[in-house]
């Protein structure tokens, strides 16, 4: 009994440290970006869209856009191509093909993000620039490489949260005579909803924190984005193309940047909890 | 089960220790280099090529930013510190010797009928003023323009030896986060123009000439062509031991030449550039 007292403690330990690290984590960055954010005003911060860090400018908006710009467009590639792979892989496939297919789909979440983002670099970028104009390096190359990336996360999500409907669901909606499509599109696509939702919110919190990949693909620009064709920095990249030679002020800009992620990121994390426990109840 | 637990352990501490203990056993003059990365490669090859004459001396090159390694010269967590821009003047204090110069040359796509521009065209293309490549000679196509990011050394040299104080490079420019990454952007991009260090300078790309004149050896040293930097090893106090050893092993023609062949540019009127390759 002792002992068995003995190894809960230690566990408990064990677990109390890997939190307390995301503690430090945390106080760390806010403790370092936080006194730059007051100092130049949440506001001015937050809106400002010019950003000259060696100047005394920090306007992150431009950043915030080109996030929300590239996140939605990994969305509008990497949602209908998940969700059908998803029902593909659940619904259609013969048990075979699905047990040669499902390690292919983890495979491509074990590829280093710095090989999509040199693919993108070399395929990608050179097909845009020269049949659509424009640089190449671009929101639309970075969204297409980035909704390639989150496909593991819908698919493999999405696919569990179908297969965990119970089988009546099917059963019954074939007796009452609808077809397999009707079946999967007004029966079971809708019951699997929240897990659904859940695996877009994960794949979105995947796409906002890319970094690698968007640094080699998305060109960088500074600028408020005005057409899928320009140049776009993300909230990540800036983070990771300045990092190596920033001091004072503008390192405390790149932590208050990682900041303002941090509560994007928890923000969506939270959300994808509160559906997915909804759908449980 | 129960007797493996201590081997294991046992184990661990073992590599452990060859992990923070490193060179306890025995005792050489070691020296640490911290800076810049525009210089950190040379400096790497230079360490290399000294070491092999004075092998039990150590020196460690290590990356982290011109500004990094002259906060480290002035705390004393290294000895010497590289930089690729100048000191500024609450570094002053700081004793700084030019260890060799670099150039920067401004690059467009080969096939750019584009030869020459000058310091005013160059300037402002890169505040955005000018957009277009027709404005200037070529085709009706928008200007690619493709810059460092903010801190780095050779952006800060750009900045104040092309743009001046009253002009910001665009934010519309495209921002690449090395030599490298700018090269292949440019060598890719028949529309772009960018700014590279004059040794990594390759037949991929084309350096122009700016106002009429070429980037070589004879226009830098006669300080015909502008854009250039030198590269500083930045001392405490004055060099002592093995610092000083390692900085008359740069300075010497040996070093100097070593640096030549890099593509680096020695005011040492007596070295000749390397036939090129």
């Amino acid at each position: 009994m002792n002992r068995e007292k003995l190894l809960e403690r230690g566990f408990l330990l064990v677990a109390l440290s890997s939190i307390s690290i995301l503690a430090l984590i945390a106080f760390f960055i806010f403790e370092e970006g936080l006194p730059l954010v007051w100092k130049v005003g949440l506001k001015t911060f937050l809106l400002g869209d010019r950003w000259f860090p060696s100047k005394g400018s920090f306007g992150i908006f431009p950043m915030i856009v080109g996030s929300f710009w590239v996140t939605l467009g990994a969305l509008v590639v990497g949602v209908p191509l998940g969700l059908a792979c998803a029902i593909f892989l659940c619904e259609l496939t013969p048990t075979k093909v699905g047990m040669v297919l499902r390690p292919m789909i983890q495979l491509l979440a074990a590829i280093p993000s710095v090989i999509y983002g040199f693919w993108g670099l070399i395929v990608l970028v050179p097909l845009i620039r020269n049949h659509l104009g424009g640089p190449g390096l671009s929101i639309l190359a970075g969204s297409f490489v980035l909704g390639i990336m989150i496909l593991p996360t819908i698919i493999s999500i999405s696919e569990d949260s179908l297969r965990a409907l119970p089988r009546i669901y099917k059963e019954g909606a074939l007796s009452l005579g609808a077809t397999h499509w009707q079946t999967i599109w007004r029966v079971l696509l809708p019951a699997a909803r929240s897990g659904i939702v859940a695996s877009i919110i994960l794949g979105m919190g995947r796409a906002l924190g890319e970094t690698m990949a968007m640094i080699m693909i998305l060109g960088n620009a500074a600028q408020m984005p005005h057409s899928i064709l320009s140049s776009a920095r993300t909230l990540t990249t800036n983070i990771g193309i300045e990092m190596g030679y920033a001091s004072g002020d503008h390192r405390a800009a790149l932590f208050a940047t990682g900041v303002v992620l941090f509560f994007i990121i928890m923000g969506l994390n939270s959300l994808a909890l509160v559906i997915s426990r909804k759908g449980r109840a | 089960m129960p007797a493996r637990a201590p081997r294991l352990i046992l184990s661990l501490v073992l590599c452990l220790s060859q992990i923070f203990l490193p060179g306890c056993h025995r005792n050489r003059a070691e020296v640490s280099v911290v800076g810049s990365t525009s210089v950190q490669p040379f400096a790497e090859a230079l360490a290399e090529e000294f070491m092999v004459s004075h092998s039990a001396e150590r020196i460690f090159i290590q990356g982290g930013g011109s500004t990094a390694g002259i906060q480290a010269v002035l705390t004393g967590a290294a000895q010497v510190g590289m930089s690729s821009r100048k000191l500024e003047e609450s570094e002053k204090e700081l004793i700084s010797v030019p260890i060799i110069y670099d150039a920067i040359a401004v690059i467009v796509h080969r096939t750019n009928p584009l030869n020459n521009l000058s310091m005013d065209q160059i300037r402002k293309i890169y505040a955005g003023k000018i957009t277009r490549w027709k404005e200037i000679e070529g085709t009706d196509r928008a200007i690619t323009v493709v810059t460092r990011e903010e801190g780095s050394g050779t952006r800060e040299t750009f900045q104040n030896l092309v743009m001046g104080k009253n002009e910001e490079i665009s934010l519309g420019a495209l921002v690449q986060d090395s030599n490298g990454a700018i090269r292949q952007v440019v060598a890719d991009d028949p529309n772009a123009i960018g700014f590279i260090s004059l040794g990594l300078v390759n037949d991929r790309v084309k350096a122009l000439k700016i106002d009429g004149i070429e980037p070589t050896l004879q226009n830098i040293r006669a300080h015909r062509y502008q854009i250039v930097r030198p590269f500083l090893f930045v001392f405490k106090s004055s060099p002592q031991g093995l610092a000083k050893e390692f900085l008359d092993y740069v300075l010497s023609p040996k070093g100097q030449e070593l640096l030549m062949q890099e593509g680096l540019v020695s005011m040492d009127q007596s070295l000749r550039k390397e036939a090129q390759k």
